[in-house]
């Protein structure tokens, strides 16, 4: 971690990353929605609805995963002061809001044809609400301060405290009554999906795991750049 | 075909939810790398004017 701590070590490292990121993303992206849309067979009860799955369930993973980062990341800012990882949660923060809006919406539209509902209240739907709220709330939080180094570490604080939301997302379903199907996928006994289904399913979570890397190298890029442009206008206001 | 199009009669949220997803996809995809431009840009800019000279009075 300490040689991806220096700011022109990373600039350099994602730069020679990406293309080749990219363009896996491309292929796996492709070859999954092939899969999902094409190649795999509807199901018995759910007919094609069943491919809602195939967005649906890629995009929770990648919503939880990212705040998973940002946890990591906070820690590595508070506790070591990771120069980078600040910048980086705040880089990803709308990448992670963005997946889990769209987890919400393709949610309610495989609901409403199989449930007859667009929502419900219960606690996998509703925690997976709060996450959106934290990663807005997040953004909000930071922009509110003028001291941007401060806003980040009060950030921080706040995707930390958060992080309980992500184990209660998980076990919603298992500790609650809830209209949410119970997990298929990430369990002790292993996956209860046959493979003409799992398989398109994990290569559609992989191709969207891998364009959140690719989302995040581009943004922290950014927000690095941001920072050298901020400390030269800051050098040319001082009139150097 | 068809039947691709028709989605076994659930069209409008199967093809809704891809869309969608294409949509906010691409959304930041095209937005990342936007803003990394700009940035690029303006970093561009100010070392150009470090370079010939620094500060002449005149703010660009």
């Amino acid at each position: 971690m300490h040689r991806f701590a220096n700011p022109a070590r990373f600039m350099r490292f994602s730069a020679r990353l990406l293309p080749w990121l990219s363009g896996l993303t491309v292929v796996l992206l492709a070859s999954g929605l092939y899969l999902a849309l094409v190649a795999s067979p509807p199901d018995y009860e759910q007919g094609q609805a069943v491919r809602i799955m195939y967005v649906h369930v890629p995009s929770a993973w990648v919503a939880m995963a990212a705040y998973g980062s940002m946890a990591l990341a906070s820690i590595a800012f508070l506790v070591w002061k990771h120069p980078l990882a600040g910048l980086f949660t705040k880089a990803v923060a709308p990448v992670g809001a963005g997946f889990t809006a769209l987890c919400l919406v393709t949610g309610s539209l495989w609901g409403e044809p199989m449930w007859g509902t667009w929502w419900v209240w219960d606690a996998r739907l509703t925690s997976v609400l709060v996450l959106l709220f934290l990663y807005l709330g997040y953004l909000a939080l930071i922009g509110s301060f003028d001291d941007v180094d401060r806003g980040l570490r009060v950030g921080a604080v706040l995707v930390l405290v958060g992080t309980v939301n992500l184990p209660i997302i998980k076990f919603s379903v298992d500790w609650w009554y809830t209209l949410h199907q119970p997990a298929s996928v990430a369990r002790l006994d292993g996956p209860t999906m046959q493979a003409s289904m799992l398989i398109p399913l994990l290569v559609m979570a992989v191709a969207f795991t891998l364009l959140y890397v690719v989302l995040a190298l581009i943004r922290t890029r950014a927000e690095l750049t941001w920072r050298k442009v901020e400390t030269l206008r800051v050098f040319q206001a001082a009139g150097d | 075909m068809a039947g691709f199009f028709e989605m076994g009669g659930y069209a409008p949220y199967v093809w809704g939810s891809y869309g969608l997803t294409v949509l906010v996809l691409a959304a930041l995809i095209y937005l990342s790398i936007r803003r990394l431009r700009a940035a690029e840009r303006m970093l561009s800019l100010l070392q150009q004017s470090r370079r010939s000279g620094g500060n002449d009075g005149s703010d660009a």
